[in-house]
């Protein structure tokens, strides 16, 4: 099995409570998701739908809720070339770090020379930046 | 913030950083290879970098992972650079690479 591809770590001032409903509230990831509302009920093989501002939604199943400490979904993009691949594997990690939250990202099960993978690199870091800086203004 | 800054003002450091870039995830192993210090000395500064955040490690079996975690610069990004300026700022690193026909922009 080949490396993780992406991996990310944030500090968050914050509880994993609030981290936790911002990964899974819809009217919270639309807010640094560029409008994206993530939506299921989050229970273990339940499928999620992440509804875009334009075009096709995203789709996945939910793997893993461990409120409030772990969650992991597959994903599979709907745009363009990358719809072809097969879904990839997000696992969200919130563990109280001092007197905020450390909060992992790791992003895997990619197939080889994936362009979904290149297109996150730039991706997911803006996406979690802006995630901090919601949850920590909220 | 201190601590980033503390951690990339050592060039050894900034080395390790840089062969995160190019090849993600390596093992202590693999980091120490191409380095010319003891495998303590890099352990050493490995620490510091993630202490610092800029480097996010994984458990993968027995194998501890590496990889470059780009936030804490991302968030120095965001403090000084305001959202007008990046254009022209990404204008003038364009500019200058394609001057000095290098990857780095090392001067």
């Amino acid at each position: 099995m080949a490396k993780p591809e992406l991996v990310y770590v944030n500090s968050i001032k914050s509880t994993p409570e609030r981290v936790w409903q911002a990964l899974t509230d819809p009217a919270f990831t639309a807010r640094y998701w560029y409008g994206t509302r993530v939506e299921s009920d989050w229970k273990v093989g339940s499928p999620i739908t992440f509804v875009k501002p334009q075009g096709a939604p995203d789709t996945g199943r939910v793997l893993v809720a461990d409120r409030p400490r772990k969650l992991s979904f597959s994903w599979h993009i709907a745009w363009g070339e990358m719809s072809k691949e097969p879904d990839s594997r997000v696992t969200f990690t919130i563990e109280p770090d001092g007197d905020g939250v450390k909060l992992t990202l790791v992003h895997d099960d990619f197939i080889e020379g994936s362009k979904a993978a290149e297109a996150l690199k730039n991706g997911w870091p803006a996406i979690l930046a802006g995630l901090v800086k919601t949850v920590e203004a909220s | 913030m201190d601590e980033v800054f503390k951690a990339l003002a050592d060039p050894t450091r900034r080395e390790l950083l840089d062969r995160l870039r190019t090849d993600n995830g390596q093992t202590l192993n693999e980091l120490c290879a191409r380095m010319a210090m003891s495998r303590q000395a890099v352990t050493k500064h490995l620490a510091v970098l993630e202490n610092a955040n800029l480097v996010a490690t994984l458990r993968r079996g027995r194998e501890k992972l590496h990889y470059l975690n780009p936030a804490p610069i991302g968030e120095i990004y965001d403090r000084w650079i305001g959202k007008y300026e990046r254009t022209r700022i990404a204008a003038l690193a364009d500019l200058k690479r394609a001057l000095e026909d290098k990857d780095d922009g090392e001067a």
